[in-house]
This record gives C-alpha cells, sequence and structure tokens, in this order.
C-alpha cells in the first residue's frame, strides 16, 4: 500500500492563519493607540497589475500597492469592514467554525456592520486575502458551490466533534462533498496513483458506474463546471501532498479547454493568492483533435465561442505548452465542438474502456 | 334710412362691457368683487398710516341656478372712511372717485368698487348699504344705494344717522351678488393668503359661506410711508396734458411754467431745456402757438437730462416689510430681499422689490414658485404671460446653484403710479424693456445670494456628514482591532475625531 502522509499540515497551516489575522489587528491598534490614522499596505489588483509568471505558472499581483488609510473619507467604511472581516475571520477559525460568503454578509448586520450588498462583502474578503496573502477557505469562509470526490483515499477529520475519525471516500457511492470538513482534513491514506478532474457531475457518476476507481486506480472529482476554489486548492493538495499525477476531462470546447487551464494555471481573479492551482495537471480531453479522430457528433462554433477561441489564443498561459496552440488552432479550423456525452453514440461504456484508457495513455506517454 | 345714435353712461358702457372689468363669469366676479372692495378698504387705511384690520363676510343667501348662488358680501375696515356727502357718488357713479391723483394706490380708475356693486345690482336686483364715519365727527351714516345705470347717477333709497359711542371709524359695504363660490374659493383663499404676504401689518379675517373663518393675522404695525401726490414728469405728459396746465398756469414764463409745474425740473433744466427746444426762456406759456405745443410735447420725449422721476410718489413695501410678510406666510428656511433703486418707464416711476425664499414653508413643485405683486395687489390669474414669469424662464439658474426642483419661492412686487397692465383685468405685467431689466437685476441679486446661501449650506452639509463618518466609523476600527489583537483596552481615538474636524476641507 503506497500509504503517503501528510499529518501537521492542515494544523500548521491554521496556526499560520490565525497569526496573520492577528498581525494585521496589532498592526492596526497600534497605529491607533499611538494616535495615528490606521492605514495598511496592499498589492492592488488592478489589471494592468496581474502579470503571468512563468516560473509558478499562474497570475500574480505584481509590484504595485495600494494604501488604504481611515485618514481619508472614502476608504474609513471599507476599512472598517476590513478591520470587521478580519476581527469575524479571526472569530471562525479560532472556534472552528466555517462560513459562507452569504452568511458574512448577513452576519455583518449583527455588528451594525452593514455591506450595501453581497458585492461589496465578497469585495472585502478578497482585500482580506490580498492583505494576509490566505485564501478565503483559510478563514473558514467558504462559497456555495460544491464540488464532489470520490475514490479510495482515506482522511482523518479536524473539524469539531470530528477529530480523530476517519472516513474512506468511497463509502458513499454519490462522492462526498468537498467542503470545509473536507478540506481541513488530514490525508491518511490512499491506493490510488492518479487523480481525474471531471468537468461534469453526469461523466463523474457515470465513471463510479463504470468503476473506474478501481479500474485505473484513481480519485474521481466532478468539478462542477469551473472548478471552485477549494477544490483547485483540494487537487493541488493531492498532487503535493500525495504525489499524484492530474488528469482533467472537459467539454471538447472553449469553455471546456479554459476549465483545465485554471485548474493548471489559476484564474486572474484569485492572481493575489498561491496554491490554488496545479502547474502539472494535465488536460486530456476532449481535444479538438479527438473530435476528428472519434468522428464525434458535433455542433458547429457559434461566435462567442471562436471570440472566445481568439482571446485564449493571446492568453500567457496558452503559451507555454505546444498543445493549447495546436488545439485551439484546430478548433477554429473543424470550427465544431462536442461534449463529453459524445461518446454515448458508441456505447455507454465506451468512453471508459476505450477513450480513457488511450488518453491515459498518451498522457503518461507524453 | 334714418341712423339714431345714442349716448351711454359710463356705468351703461361697463354695464355692457363687465368683462374688462374681470367680472367675466360666476366665479371669477365673486372673486373681483371681494377683491376690488378689500384693496378699497386697504387703500382707506393706508393713506392714513393706519394699519388695516379688514373683515370680509360671505354669506349664502339663496339658490339662483344649477351652478350660481345669491351670496350677500359684507366687508368692513377701520380705514379713512368716507364724508356723507361723497358716498352716494363714491359707491354709485363710476369713474368717480378719488383717485385720478399721481401717486401709487391699488386701485387706478375708481371703477373696481362701484363694479362690484352694479354687478351684484344687475344679478339681484337689490340695493347696497354703505355705512361709514371718518371719525371726525359723532354721526355713523348708513346708505342705501342703487345705481340708476343709463344715467349714471346715484338712487338713495335710505339714509339713516346713528350716534357714534364707540369712536368708530371706517366703511362698511354690505351687497348681494350672484356667484359660484365653491369654484371661486381656491383662488379667494390664495388671494387672502398673498394679500398677508404683501400687506404684513394688516389683519385680515375671511368667513367664508360654510361659516369657515380664515384669520391672517399682522406680524408688524410698521407701514410703509404714505405715497405722495407728486406733479407729471415730462416724459410722461402728451398734449392734451401740456394744452390743460397752460390753460390753469399762473406762471409769466416758460421757465417758471416748466419748474412749477413738472416733476424734478429745476431752473437750470428748464433752461436747457428752452434751449433744446429752441423756445426763449421768458416766453409766456400762453402765447404757445398749437404747433409750438405739438413740438413741446415731443422734445419733452426727447430731452436726455431730464432728472428721473423720485420715488416719493411711490409707496413701496421696503425690504424689511416684504421679509416680515413672506417670512410669515412661507416661514421659509432662507430668505433673501432685495428692492432695486427707482427707475421709469414713459415718465412713469415704479420700483420691483423681489424676494427670494428657499425650503421650510415652500413647497416641491418641480417648478419656481412665483407670486406676482403689484402695488400690493396679489395677480392670481396669466402666470405665464406675466413678464416675472419670462424672466425667470430666461435666466441661468445653474450660475446660481438653483434649479427648479428645489422649493423656491419667487416674490416679485413691481409698484408704480401706473403699472403697466396688459389688460384691465390687472392680471399680468406686460413685457416692457425697461421693467424686465429692473426685474432681472433684482433676480440676479437675489439668486446670487441664495447661491452663496446654497454653496455654505451645502459645504456645512458635507462637512457634517463628513464628521459624522468618521465618528461612527473609527471607533469601530478601535473595537474591531482591539478584538483581534486581543486587547481588552480599547484604543482612545479621541484625538483623531477632534482632528478630522480641524481639516476644514474635504479630501481630494
Amino acid at each position: 500500500m503506497g500509504q503517503k502522509k501528510s499529518k501537521n499540515t492542515v494544523a500548521e497551516h491554521k496556526q499560520e492563519v490565525s497569526i496573520g489575522l492577528k498581525a494585521l489587528g496589532t498592526d492596526i491598534y497600534n497605529q491607533l493607540d499611538k494616535g495615528f490614522f490606521p492605514s495598511v499596505n496592499m498589492p492592488s489588483r488592478s489589471t494592468e497589475n496581474i502579470n503571468y509568471d512563468p516560473a509558478t505558472r499562474q497570475y500574480i499581483l505584481g509590484e504595485r500597492t495600494v494604501n488604504r488609510s481611515a485618514r481619508n473619507i472614502r476608504h474609513v467604511k471599507p476599512f472598517t469592514q476590513l478591520a470587521w472581516a478580519a476581527m469575524f475571520s479571526n472569530e471562525l477559525t479560532s472556534h472552528r467554525k466555517t462560513s459562507t460568503l452569504r452568511d458574512v454578509y448577513y452576519s455583518a448586520q449583527a455588528y451594525e456592520m452593514t455591506f450595501s450588498d453581497q458585492q461589496e462583502s465578497n469585495n472585502i474578503i478578497t482585500d482580506l486575502e490580498t492583505i494576509t496573502g490566505f485564501s478565503r477557505e483559510d478563514f473558514n469562509i467558504f462559497p456555495e458551490e460544491r464540488s464532489a470526490i470520490f475514490g479510495d483515499l482515506t482522511i482523518g477529520y479536524t473539524v469539531p466533534g470530528y477529530e480523530g475519525k476517519t472516513l474512506n471516500l468511497t463509502s458513499h457511492p454519490d462522492g462526498v462533498l468537498i467542503g470545509p470538513a473536507l478540506t481541513s482534513s488530514e490525508f491518511v491514506g490512499t491506493n490510488a496513483d492518479k487523480v481525474i478532474a471531471i468537468e461534469k457531475g453526469a461523466l463523474f457518476t457515470r465513471f463510479i458506474e463504470e468503476n473506474v476507481h478501481n479500474k485505473h486506480k484513481s480519485l474521481l472529482i466532478s468539478c462542477g463546471g469551473q472548478a471552485p476554489r477549494q477544490t483547485r486548492s483540494f487537487i493541488r493538495r493531492l498532487h503535493e501532498e500525495l504525489n499524484l499525477p492530474v488528469y482533467i476531462f472537459t467539454d471538447g470546447d472553449p469553455w471546456g479547454m479554459h476549465i483545465a487551464q485554471v485548474i493548471i494555471s489559476g484564474s486572474a481573479n484569485a492572481a493575489h493568492l498561491r496554491a490554488l492551482n496545479t502547474p502539472d495537471a494535465v488536460w486530456s480531453g476532449v481535444w479538438a483533435s479527438d473530435i476528428i479522430e472519434y468522428k464525434l457528433p458535433t455542433d458547429p462554433l457559434d461566435e462567442v465561442d471562436i471570440k472566445r477561441l481568439y482571446e485564449l489564443q493571446r492568453d500567457p498561459r496558452y503559451q507555454n505548452d505546444p498543445l493549447w496552440q495546436r488545439e485551439i488552432k484546430t478548433f477554429l479550423k473543424i470550427k465544431k465542438k462536442a461534449e463529453q456525452e459524445a461518446f454515448s453514440r458508441y456505447g455507454l461504456t465506451y468512453i471508459v474502456d476505450e477513450y480513457l484508457p488511450r488518453k491515459l495513455d498518451g498522457n503518461s506517454k507524453k | 334710412m334714418v341712423q339714431t345714435f345714442e349716448e351711454i353712461s359710463a356705468s351703461d358702457f361697463f354695464y355692457r362691457n363687465r368683462d374688462i372689468a374681470g367680472f367675466t363669469n360666476p366665479s371669477r366676479a365673486i372673486f373681483v368683487a371681494i377683491r376690488e372692495i378689500v384693496e378699497n378698504s386697504l387703500d382707506a387705511a393706508e393713506s392714513q398710516k393706519i394699519p388695516p384690520d379688514v373683515y370680509v363676510r360671505l354669506s349664502y343667501e339663496a339658490g339662483a341656478t344649477k351652478e350660481t348662488q345669491i351670496y350677500k358680501l359684507r366687508v368692513e375696515d377701520n380705514g379713512c372712511g368716507i364724508q356723507p356727502r361723497f358716498i352716494p357718488s363714491a359707491f354709485g357713479q363710476i369713474l368717480y372717485g378719488s383717485k385720478y391723483k399721481l401717486k401709487q394706490t391699488r386701485g387706478t380708475f375708481g371703477l373696481g368698487g362701484k363694479m362690484a356693486l352694479l354687478y351684484g345690482q344687475i344679478t339681484t336686483h337689490q340695493a347696497a348699504t354703505v355705512t361709514s364715519c371718518t371719525g371726525d365727527t359723532n354721526k355713523i351714516y348708513t346708505f342705501q344705494l342703487m345705481i340708476d345705470i343709463q344715467r349714471n347717477r346715484p338712487v338713495i333709497i335710505d339714509r339713516k344717522v346713528q350716534i357714534n359711542k364707540d369712536n368708530w371709524r371706517g366703511t362698511i359695504i354690505e351687497f348681494t351678488l350672484e356667484g359660484d363660490y365653491l369654484r371661486s374659493m381656491p383662488k379667494i383663499l390664495e388671494y387672502f393668503k398673498q394679500t398677508a404676504m404683501v400687506n404684513p401689518y394688516a389683519n385680515l379675517t375671511f368667513v367664508d359661506p360654510k361659516g369657515r373663518l380664515y384669520k391672517f393675522t399682522r406680524a408688524t404695525t410698521d407701514m410703509p410711508e404714505p405715497p405722495k401726490e407728486t406733479l407729471p414728469h415730462p416724459y410722461g405728459v402728451d398734449v392734451e396734458l401740456l394744452q390743460r396746465l397752460i390753460s390753469v398756469t399762473e406762471c409769466p414764463t416758460m421757465t417758471e411754467f416748466l419748474r412749477y409745474h413738472f416733476h424734478r425740473v429745476g431752473g437750470i433744466t428748464a433752461q436747457k431745456f428752452l434751449e433744446f427746444n429752441e423756445l426763449p426762456p421768458n416766453k409766456n406759456p400762453k402765447k404757445l402757438t398749437h404747433i409750438e405745443i405739438v413740438k413741446l410735447t415731443q422734445n419733452l420725449k426727447k430731452f436726455k437730462d431730464f432728472l428721473p422721476p423720485d420715488a416719493s410718489c411711490l409707496s413701496p413695501l421696503g425690504e424689511e416689510l416684504l421679509k416680515t410678510g413672506i417670512m410669515k406666510e412661507l416661514n421659509p428656511e432662507y430668505l433673501v430681499v432685495h428692492q432695486r433703486k427707482p427707475s421709469t418707464y414713459a415718465g412713469h416711476p415704479f420700483i420691483v422689490e423681489i424676494g427670494m425664499a428657499y425650503g421650510g414653508g415652500v413647497p416641491k413643485t418641480g417648478n419656481f414658485v412665483l407670486y406676482r405683486f403689484a402695488n400690493k395687489i396679489p395677480l392670481l390669474y396669466d402666470e405665464a404671460s406675466d413678464v416675472s414669469y419670462r424672466v425667470i424662464g430666461s435666466m441661468n439658474w445653474r450660475r446660481y446653484k438653483a434649479s427648479a426642483d428645489m422649493p423656491i419661492a419667487i416674490v416679485v412686487h413691481i409698484c408704480s403710479t401706473k403699472v403697466p397692465y396688459k389688460t384691465v383685468g390687472k392680471e399680468f405685467i406686460a413685457d416692457r424693456a425697461e421693467v424686465r431689466r429692473e426685474i432681472a437685476n433684482a433676480l440676479r441679486e437675489v439668486a446670487r445670494q441664495l447661491g452663496h446661501f446654497l454653496s455654505r449650506r451645502e459645504h456645512v452639509d458635507r462637512e457634517k456628514k463628513r464628521i459624522s463618518i468618521f465618528s461612527k466609523y473609527l471607533p469601530r476600527i478601535a473595537e474591531f482591532s482591539a478584538m483581534l489583537a486581543g486587547k481588552e483596552r480599547i484604543p482612545d481615538i479621541d484625538k483623531l475625531l477632534k482632528s478630522v474636524q480641524k481639516y476644514g476641507s474635504e479630501e481630494k
């Protein structure tokens, strides 16, 4: 059994988060105490300051910083909201409670710290991420969206009331939600030797039914469209802590291609955060060339698809691997797209029995 | 064919043409009747510098037609009263009156009050009762009068004398008329409110047919100086007037003639003018030929060096009283008034007074609320035709930070020996260049001050808001950071809050 352990990483990380939040609070407190208007510096998130970093293979923020000061009449409200959000996050993590973005918005009202809308409170959370360098999931704040995992991985809970309990992720055939309890758990052991991330829930279920996790010794993840941040960071942990290669299967269109890309290289929206991407993950399909090779049933690309392809062609994340440019060109040539379900024309099991092994094989050869 | 001509009397003329005096329909008639009598009462009190007390009661008498009713109108005042020998003519003879001199009065032709009685008589066939005492005697005279329309003569039905035990002085008029009170009610009430605004020293009481009491109490006993009678100004003279003056003058020379019969003409001005007119200064005016008189009239208008008429014949409210009146009726948050220096048009002196009120009791209507007055009479009809309305419409209000959607009321008062009305009905002021210019200048002046007020207030508001934002948030930052840092003591932020107030100006 290739059991791999990653004890303490979760606990250590939690400790760092707590220190970071307290440091921010102390900084503000000391400035006030000395009779100054408190201010904080943070990297600017304006588009001009978002650069692609080839070394880490993701978007990062540049040198430019902004100063938010309570001295400025326009900043004092967001500054207060930021102080509140930091305090609230600290309460959450120190009491080991979780919350959602929606919940943050409502919780603020209890402190008479109203946000004018959900977007405003989301922005403040993003500010807090930018200042501290931790992601909102580190503060136990999760978006509502959920994705799922299935496969032979045993985890050890760290959430209150479950400490010491373990769970094998094959125990429920619908898969297990990738939520705070799962992402905060330690990895106890696995027999899998790869991770397969799938764009859609339907194919994820098909893979479980077809026993792909056993046949190919894999952990299956349903991204549910664009993979949520916690899922992306969980994939990275699986890769880093368990050394598992990651394969991504999406629809054969520019949108599916980009879902894979964000798992690999991260998003511009999260340029202020690290450790959300998995640069070594591989997009395994459905490629434009698969559409030709497997003669898949297709729909024509519409205008938006084509516009998106040209955008991606210029995107720095698509420059370093010739695969991307080749597939973009092929899409533009055939002007067709195909969904993962298109393989059904060859029977229900074709994708699992024929396509998947060949693609996994092909990737490992690469 | 034989064509017949008949002479008609003044009464007969107005009987046939009552529209021109404003008695156009039953609802308008009742409004105009009240207005004319009340204005006579106010004039009667003001001429003696007595703060007016005017009591008006309109009571229901009988139904008349589907829409109209017969009402009894009673108006009591504490004015100068009328000597008994003048009473019958003053109320029973059209175009007979005390207002044909050159000074500012509300009425102009002595027509309105009599038109009201005439209208009452032709609609109800009842006599009017006039009771009056001048205060000089201890007798009160009461006349019952009707008007012989064809002959324009008063007919005395009855005459009574009472002993004046209580030293009463004033006039009481009571007569019946047909009208439509319900439809005219809004205008009548508006009339009283606006009259109270420009007569802040008057007590006005109105009891309507339903028994409702409307009381407008004076806010001051200060009154404007009564107007003085004045000589005609050279610019306002025509051939007929000149000929009449020549026929009555006792001056042997032209220089003296000009000095004694014209307003603001002295010896030097008279000499200069006669040079300009090419007449010897010692020429006897009675010897002027008809052609010379016509030339003289024309040159009187052309000569540039006559001094402008002075305003002693005018009785403007003055800035203080205008302020008092507007405060009393509108109770605005901010008020600015301005009185222009006297000006003239066609030889008639006039003065423009303007008030601009903001906020408080001033309603927000989406448009500037305009109150127009001429010789202290509210003008309630045809607003859009009035020169003030046009001037307001042509101003660039943004320069003054003002806009029509703010609660702004503009009060325009023009007083003159001859108000440039466009119609006999006294509804609106004609658009004459001189008048327009004065109104525009006065408006600019008050608008400038309102603009200062608005920007000052904007500044204060912004400052207050700024301080309140800091006061709201800084304590919270202190609280949250203390919680987050795990400190018991909350940092003292009083000094920071104080420093915020010192900055004064806003941030970039």
